[in-house]
């Protein structure tokens, strides 16, 4: 499984934007994952305990926003979870749907602790 | 103090940039670039070889293929085109740093197709971007019908779809108007061809289209 890579990019993502605001810790870190993204939570979590050690995001909590996978119906409007077995709209029975959600892969925010200002200097 | 950071960035962002790279070192050569994509045993290998039989005479084609063994690239090279693998080391799919690395392996200057076989793999190759010019997915007659609704993903990503080894239908019990009817919900317009790499049923509307995509490019450079 690619876990690992996707967990060295959200590392990357995540010390980047800390260091702009020149965090001391990265305290959590929230992610909006797509049901039609292929990740698996605990993996990221279980890498990122390992790959984030020597780091400012070693304990950071991985927060995961799952946004389900929906269809919405281009005759009716209706909007209804992709199910897995048949698109055709549950209301009106058209088969004219588009994907309406669930392809979100994203890193939203991060929760950091800033730097004591340091007396003196 | 606890201070919430915004950022908003797409966790495959690195992996996008490279892949944008990749794409505008392929236009400045002239190169068209198609990912093949489908199941192990869908007919990736299948496809290319024809394809590359019935257009080599009229284009020059280039194939790197993202593999752990060389294969299905033996039968390819003894074409006598250009082939070179992209060892993937058992990685579920390509990625824009895989296919960057292997880049200088092919002489772009020399061709005016690439293909990339991707990772035999419905799920996976579907997230990461090379840098392509468009999507190849190949489904076949023996996996059955419902793959468009189990894999959404892959399919919603294809620009071009082949259905392979039609000549199997009548004994799988295919349903070819369930399959398209997933297929057009997640990618409405997509272009569609059922084909067969045994017999040669429907590849050469398959052909059409690829010479259209070559020609509008060299069109509009």
């Amino acid at each position: 499984m690619h876990e690992l890579g996707v967990t060295q990019s959200i590392l990357e993502i995540a010390l980047r934007h800390a260091n702009q605001v020149e965090a001391a810790r990265i305290k959590e870190v929230s992610l909006v994952i797509g049901e039609l993204s292929s990740i698996v939570d605990d993996s990221v979590q279980f890498y990122w305990d390992m790959i984030s050690e020597g780091t400012i995001a070693h304990g950071a909590v991985l927060r995961f926003t799952r946004i389900p996978a929906t269809l919405r119906c281009q005759e009716c409007g209706n909007e209804f979870p992709l199910n897995q077995r048949d698109y055709a709209c549950p209301t009106c029975g058209s088969s004219r749907v588009v994907v309406a959600g669930g392809e979100e892969f994203y890193l939203e925010s991060i929760d950091v602790d800033l730097a004591e200002p340091q007396p003196g200097s | 103090m606890t201070e919430k950071i915004p950022v908003v960035e797409n966790i495959l962002s690195a992996n996008d940039a490279l892949a944008e790279q990749i794409h505008a070192q392929l236009d400045q050569a002239g190169v068209l670039a198609l990912n093949f994509m489908a199941s192990p045993g869908g007919g990736k290998t299948s496809v290319i070889l024809r394809t590359v039989q019935a257009l080599m005479d009229e284009i020059r084609i280039g194939v790197m293929d993202g593999d752990i063994v060389e294969i299905d690239l033996r039968e390819l090279a003894a074409l006598g085109i250009p082939v070179s693998l992209i060892n993937t080391g058992g990685q579920c799919h390509l990625d824009a740093n895989m296919v960057h690395r292997a880049l200088p392996s092919m002489n772009l200057a020399a061709l005016d197709l690439l293909i990339i076989e991707n990772v035999g793999n419905l799920i996976c190759p579907a997230a990461f971007k090379l840098g392509v010019h468009r999507n190849v997915v190949i489904a076949s007659v023996p996996e059955g019908d419902d793959k468009p609704y189990k894999y959404p993903g892959m399919f919603r990503g294809a620009d071009v779809l082949l259905l392979n080894k039609m000549d199997l239908q009548e004994y799988m019990g295919f349903n070819v108007d369930y399959f398209r009817q997933g297929v057009e919900a997640l990618n409405p317009g997509v272009a569609f061809f059922p084909v067969s790499c045994r017999t040669g049923e429907g590849l050469d509307a398959w052909f059409a289209w690829l010479r259209g995509q070559l020609d509008s490019r060299s069109a509009a450079g």
